[in-house]
């Protein structure tokens, strides 16, 4: 896995809140069976119109905003389990994602891919909306090792949570397979005794 | 201090407990289909691994399966594709597979309780987010992402933070009309798509206990959709009926055995939930979704929320979804005209569904307007439905009983709803295109399905019957 540590970068602003997984990558995009090129289809129906052409209103088709942080209203990457969306996004070439919320399976799938989600406060949020919206080349920082997010522009800093073994997986770019593996004496222990 | 129901089940499970992080929790079966697999088998290569215990592990193809003409080749090349490499992948794994053609294929949600692999005190998982429809059965059961899917390939088990616990309690008796899929729907429109996040839930009460197994799992099944990932129902005797003699169910001694441990699954009555609510049975009518998440739904009779009624932050989005459905703020959506009625997906596609919706059209015929779609949730569903003669009931309406898959729930086959296009869905997800690109997805019960499909508009059931 990818490591994450240190980020300075523009952001995507996608102010929509509820944002579910068959948004990021539609179901009929799911019937690739390695994990690469997800990215083309990120956010499809919203990107493309039905002739493929690019919907000139969508954020991401707009050149204003780019850089590697998406930033979504709150409830994002509800839906599905599928974890095609969390390859799309990085693919795409998003390494953070930043909601006030998120949905539990989402989180966990993008962890699992490098991918950073950050859960703010709304307050914060519609903050970091604001500040980009007024000035698009603003930046955003985050820190992993000091679990801060920062708008550059303002000073204003969030301290963000992270599950600790989750940190040091994604320093250090450990899965999770590994860590179980180093316990299969106990897991076939577990076996035996129930 | 008592136990939940969820603690007592996560604890016989947890292989390693330590300060800092998740737990190691042991996964005794694993479902798998072709569109989460394909990339962690691939992982599995990749390892040199094997998957631990095969015999822990089934496979069905559901999403990508066309829902006609099961006996000829797929069409669709990268469907066909995938289910091929299911195949592959089970015989090189030694995986149990129970694809196109089996008498036991089907929604993966379906044939495990149906076999009798779903039973009370298990852990279960599956890449698939409607896996909480297991714990209608007092069994943890929740969907997974493919590198866990990976995970609990090589391990059989899942690195996973024991989840807070919320009792949903629902008491008293249903009006004639109102079933499982309203009381679920009705929950998610009270507490919001995202009112579950972070729990794992218990449904409780009187109304609760009276529902049949298959009520139970349309309730389970939907919990993801207020953002739980896993909900469940204490084992009782409704369960061990439901269980009892199937295919995968213990026997004999062993049977004796289980039960007796299942009797011991319920929470305690010191036990403490994170959190806890509760509803009256008597408060919810025939519900029906009118934007693009399942939170946004309202009593059949009720009129569309307005967008100034909602929190200032949100009126973006709830408009966007108001205007993507073709609606108009505060309007009834009684009478409005359909084009398409689904009956199917993991949510409502069993035998209980469909001879609930043949009951109601017997004698009656489909409105010219709409396209009707029923599809059984499996081949064993499909085989019940035909010996009781339900096929030649919908034949005569005038619909078709289709072959099992996920179908229009996601439309990852050839079903799909057109741009624009109305359809009253029995699945579990209206967001925007899932039923095709610019679909419009209203979702309810079987029966208010039924109607509309008869009907050719939107009806309050309960005039019907």
């Amino acid at each position: 896995m990818k490591k994450f540590e240190k980020l300075t970068s523009q952001v995507v602003p996608l102010p929509i809140e509820n944002i579910d997984t068959d948004q990021i990558i539609p179901a009929r995009f799911l019937k690739a069976t390695t994990r690469d090129g997800f990215g083309d289809n990120l956010f499809r129906d919203w990107r493309y119109d039905a002739d493929n052409q690019p919907k000139v209103d969508f954020v991401m088709n707009n050149p204003t905003f780019s850089g590697k942080v998406l930033v979504a209203g709150k409830n994002f990457g509800c839906g599905s389990s599928r974890e095609h969306a969390a390859w799309a996004i990085q693919d795409y070439g998003f390494d953070v994602v930043i909601s006030s919320f998120f949905a539990d399976i989402f989180k966990g799938n993008a962890l699992n891919n490098g991918v950073l989600p950050i859960q703010v406060p709304e307050e914060f949020l519609q903050k970091i909306f604001s500040v980009v919206f007024a000035n698009p080349t603003s930046s955003l920082s985050v820190d992993l090792e000091a679990q801060t997010v920062t708008i550059d522009e303002t000073g204003d800093s969030y301290s963000f949570e992270i599950n600790p073994y989750k940190k040091s997986c994604l320093i250090n770019g450990y899965d999770d397979i590994d860590f179980i593996l180093s316990h299969k004496r106990q897991i076939e222990e577990f076996e035996k005794n129930r | 201090m008592g136990k939940t129901l969820v603690e007592k089940i996560w604890d016989a499970h947890v292989v390693k407990r330590e300060e800092g992080f998740p737990d190691i929790l042991y996964i005794d079966t694993h479902l798998i289909h072709e569109v989460t697999s394909p990339q962690a088998f691939d992982g599995l290569r990749k390892r040199g691994l094997p998957v631990l215990r095969p015999s822990q592990t089934v496979a069905t193809a559901d999403h990508n399966v066309p829902t006609l003409n099961q006996h000829l080749p797929i069409k669709e090349e990268l469907s066909r594709y995938q289910v091929d490499m299911l195949t592959k992948n089970t015989a090189e794994f030694g995986v149990e597979l129970y694809g196109l053609g089996h008498p036991y294929q089907g929604i993966v949600h379906v044939i495990g309780p149906e076999l009798g692999i779903t039973q009370p005190g298990k852990t279960m998982v599956c890449g698939d987010s409607h896996t909480s429809t297991h714990g209608a059965f007092g069994a943890i059961a929740f969907g997974i992402g493919t590198s866990q899917v990976e995970q609990v390939f090589a391990t059989q088990c899942l690195l996973q933070q024991k989840p807070k616990t919320m009792k949903i309690e629902v008491n008293g008796e249903l009006a004639a009309g109102v079933g499982a899929k309203d009381i679920i729907l009705y929950i998610i429109a009270k507490i919001s798509a995202a009112g579950g996040t972070g729990y794992f839930v218990e449904y409780a009460g009187s109304a609760i206990r009276s529902l049949s197994m298959e009520g139970r799992m349309t309730i389970c099944n939907m919990s993801i959709e207020m953002g739980a990932r896993g909900g469940l129902i204490a084992p009782d005797q409704t369960t061990f009926d439901y269980v009892e003699g199937r295919e995968f169910a213990p026997k004999g001694e062993e049977w004796d055995k289980a039960l007796q441990y299942w009797k011991t699954l319920y929470s305690d009555d010191d036990a403490i939930f994170d959190a806890v609510l509760e509803f009256d049975a008597a408060d919810i009518q025939p519900m029906i979704t009118y934007g693009t998440n399942p939170g946004m739904g309202i009593g059949i009779t009720e009129h569309i929320p307005t967008t100034n009624s909602q929190p200032e932050s949100e009126r973006p989005s709830y408009q966007k979804a108001i205007d993507y459905m073709g609606f108009q703020d505060g309007e009834s959506v009684i009478g409005k005209a359909v084009d398409y009625v689904f009956i199917g997906s993991c949510t409502n596609s069993r035998i209980e569904d469909l001879r609930e919706v043949a009951a109601f059209v017997q004698g009656k015929q489909k409105a010219e307007n709409v396209e009707v779609w029923i599809v059984p949730g499996s081949k064993q569903v499909e085989a019940q439905a035909k010996e009781e003669g339900i096929d030649k009931i919908f034949e005569q309406a005038g619909f078709a009983l289709r072959e099992p898959g996920c179908s229009a729930c996601l439309g990852m086959n050839e079903d799909k709803i057109p741009a624009g296009k109305y359809c009253v869905s029995t699945s579990n997800r209206n967001f925007e295109g899932r039923q095709g690109p610019n679909a419009r997805t209203m979702l309810a019960s079987p029966l208010t399905a039924a109607a509309a499909a008869v009907t050719g508009k939107i009806v309050d059931i309960r005039q019907l019957i």
